[in-house]
């Protein structure tokens, strides 16, 4: 259970893994954050196909991370969200950021 | 009292709000749930209900301190499961508002579709507060039973 940031050509993919939850998404947010501080990557990647379970927690961490990107100018997107997230996915509206893929 | 309404079992889990333990909530409840054989689907409509629960507590009701949670659970003989989840903190002082999705006063890390979450995955919710009492949350969601042999 974790982040593992991986960065190339400027891309930063991002695997998410285990749980998202209140507990996990500050741990999760402040490795993703210091990066793209840091590293200032054209692309961020979010890969959610490792991610168990989430609640609200984890979609308010796709919503700050679209906020930041937003804010810096980096293109961002979210790819394979597992079937069994969908339903929360789906009650978000996340959608409508035209993110996901 | 009718047959399938026969409540078969209750637990009691009293823990500190430090959200290490919303995970542990949120396992707890569905290991002792999982007597009444819920599909996987089920399992997760009810862990996310309860992380949201939890996560209120921590987040908002011992916002500035560390207090305690409690939370019950019965489950019944016709596959019913009621969760309580109590807190002894600040209270909500409008609670219609505090349902209302989007709605947070959590900052921009949270989505404010906590309340709108239990709403949708449990079958009913029912929010009593009193503000510097506390918060109790009520959630009610049936299963469909499949196998009762493994609770007596």
């Amino acid at each position: 259970m974790g982040i593992n940031l991986e960065f190339f050509d400027n891309k930063l993919t991002a695997k998410i893994s285990g749980e998202i939850d209140h507990h996990s998404a500050a741990d999760f947010r402040q490795q993703i954050d210091n990066f793209i501080n840091k590293k200032k990557p054209e692309e961020i990647i979010l890969d959610f196909n490792e991610v168990s379970f989430m609640d609200t927690s984890g979609i308010g961490f796709i919503m700050g991370r679209f906020k930041t990107a937003y804010n810096l100018g980096i293109k961002l997107k979210v790819i394979n969200i597992p079937k069994k997230l969908e339903r929360l996915v789906k009650l978000s509206g996340i959608k409508n950021l035209g993110i996901l893929e | 009292m009718k047959q399938e309404n026969l409540c078969i079992n209750e637990m009691n889990l009293n823990f500190l709000s430090k959200s290490a333990n919303e995970s542990f909530a949120r396992a707890t409840i569905s290991a002792f749930i999982a007597q009444l054989d819920p599909t996987i689907d089920e399992i997760t409509d009810i862990k996310t209900a309860i992380s949201e629960a939890v996560t209120n507590c921590i987040t908002h009701a011992y916002k500035s301190e560390i207090g305690v949670i409690y939370i019950n659970c019965k489950i019944f003989e016709n596959g019913k499961i009621l969760i309580k989840i109590r807190d002894k903190g600040i209270g909500i002082k409008d609670i219609a508002q505090a349902m209302e999705p989007l709605f947070t006063t959590g900052g921009s890390e949270r989505a404010g579709l906590g309340f709108a979450v239990m709403k949708s995955f449990m079958d009913k919710l029912r929010v009593s507060s009193k503000v510097n009492k506390g918060t109790t949350v009520l959630m009610e969601k049936s299963i469909i039973r499949r196998n009762i042999t493994s609770v007596k």
